[in-house]
């Protein structure tokens, strides 16, 4: 199972700075890992509890939210309050039993292509050794909460 | 608005575990202001716990539903229809909403997912203090709009203990001395002479003293 196990990573990246760097890195023929969905937003701030747990919930082994350097937000601390909220939701992911190492918050510019390659490498070798979410299960049944 | 605070999930589990569907229902009012207990909280949790039972290899189905208010007996009709497809229900209310939901479906087991707090206002984004505990005889006119029952640790009523020191409670350096805030605010209202006032002793009845408090308004009771 460990040896065929590639980890679905979901990173939430901030228009201005990680989403505009992964461009950086495709423009520069950077190889980084496949395994890795972005999903823009347009400030990292704006990536909630919610948007991180269900990412978890719908078959994620590991999330990571890229914002701006800090002092650097577009939005003036959008990247920081982002950092407060990632450090909450780990708390979360440890009570859950998930564990808080499958989440993360970093950092970057726009023009540093090559690190947003390097944290997709390091991020999905990490998650790649932890093993598949104790969660996955659930996404397979693709259960969806039943709004009433 | 009445504050309140996720329960630990660990507690939250052994509540819902020997079922196999639960109403998970939120609150609009005071516990989605203080973020414990709204629509979101209740996609958090419910995510969390059917993730959290997963792993022990229990499979539940949780319906999430918000009512505008869980503290009046025409919200909670609303739940009416799903009442009936689930075994229990978890209730992110504050405590007047867990018992208002418990008192009219009386045959579904009904859990509380939030520990309440108190009565409290917002002193910057994710900060709540509590303001008042309900003591049924308001004395903020009396002392600069600052109540001593709620923010003095002892509930002094007439000036601050030996404990205040540089304007801060014995109890902590993070805790105003509410006497010395009372101080304050009436001196820079030139209302000194209000401090000099000796408050009577409180008559602790209509502060739940006397009893469950109930309040009836002839012209408006059914």
């Amino acid at each position: 199972m460990m040896e065929n196990f590639e980890p679905v990573i979901v990173a939430f990246c901030c228009h201005y700075c990680a989403y505009t760097a992964a461009d950086m890195a495709g423009s520069q023929r950077l190889e980084y890992s496949p395994n890795v969905k972005i999903i823009r937003v347009p400030c990292s701030g704006k990536v909630d509890a919610i948007h991180i747990i269900k990412a978890f919930e719908k078959g994620a082994d590991g999330v990571y939210v890229a914002g701006c350097l800090d002092g650097d937000c577009h939005f003036k601390n959008g990247n920081n309050r982002a950092s407060r909220r990632v450090e909450y939701v780990q708390k979360y992911l440890d009570e859950i039993g998930i564990g808080s190492e499958r989440l993360e918050m970093v950092k970057m510019s726009a023009g540093m292509g090559y690190l947003f390659a390097q944290i997709a490498i390091d991020m999905t070798e990490k998650i790649r050794k932890l093993g598949p979410s104790p969660v996955r299960p659930l996404a397979m049944q693709a259960s969806q909460p039943i709004a009433c | 608005m009445i504050t309140a605070e996720r329960k630990p999930l660990e507690e939250l589990i052994e509540y819902v575990r020997p079922f196999k569907r639960i109403l998970l229902v939120g609150c609009n009012e005071c516990v989605t202001v203080c973020s414990a207990g709204g629509r979101k909280e209740v996609g958090l949790l419910a995510s969390g716990l059917k993730m959290a039972l997963l792993q022990s290899g229990t499979t539940i189905e949780i319906r999430e539903h918000t009512l505008e208010r869980q503290c009046d007996p025409e919200y909670i009709d609303e739940l009416l229809p799903m009442i009936d497809g689930v075994d229990a229900v978890m209730s992110m209310a504050c405590g007047c909403g867990v018992q208002e939901v418990a008192r009219r479906y009386k045959d579904k087991p009904v859990f509380p997912a939030l520990n309440t707090k108190f009565m409290g206002a917002s002193e910057r984004q994710g900060v709540w203090a509590e303001r008042c505990q309900g003591c049924g005889n308001c004395l903020l006119g009396m002392t600069g709009g600052i109540c001593p029952i709620a923010r003095c640790s002892k509930r002094l009523m007439n000036g601050p203990c030996g404990g205040s020191v540089t304007g801060k409670c014995e109890i902590s350096k993070d805790v105003d001395c509410a006497w010395q805030l009372i101080w304050d605010r009436l001196k820079a209202l030139g209302l000194e002479d209000q401090y000099l006032k000796i408050i009577p002793a409180k008559d602790w009845r209509p502060a739940g003293g006397g009893g469950p408090r109930k309040i009836i308004r002839e012209d408006l009771a059914a």
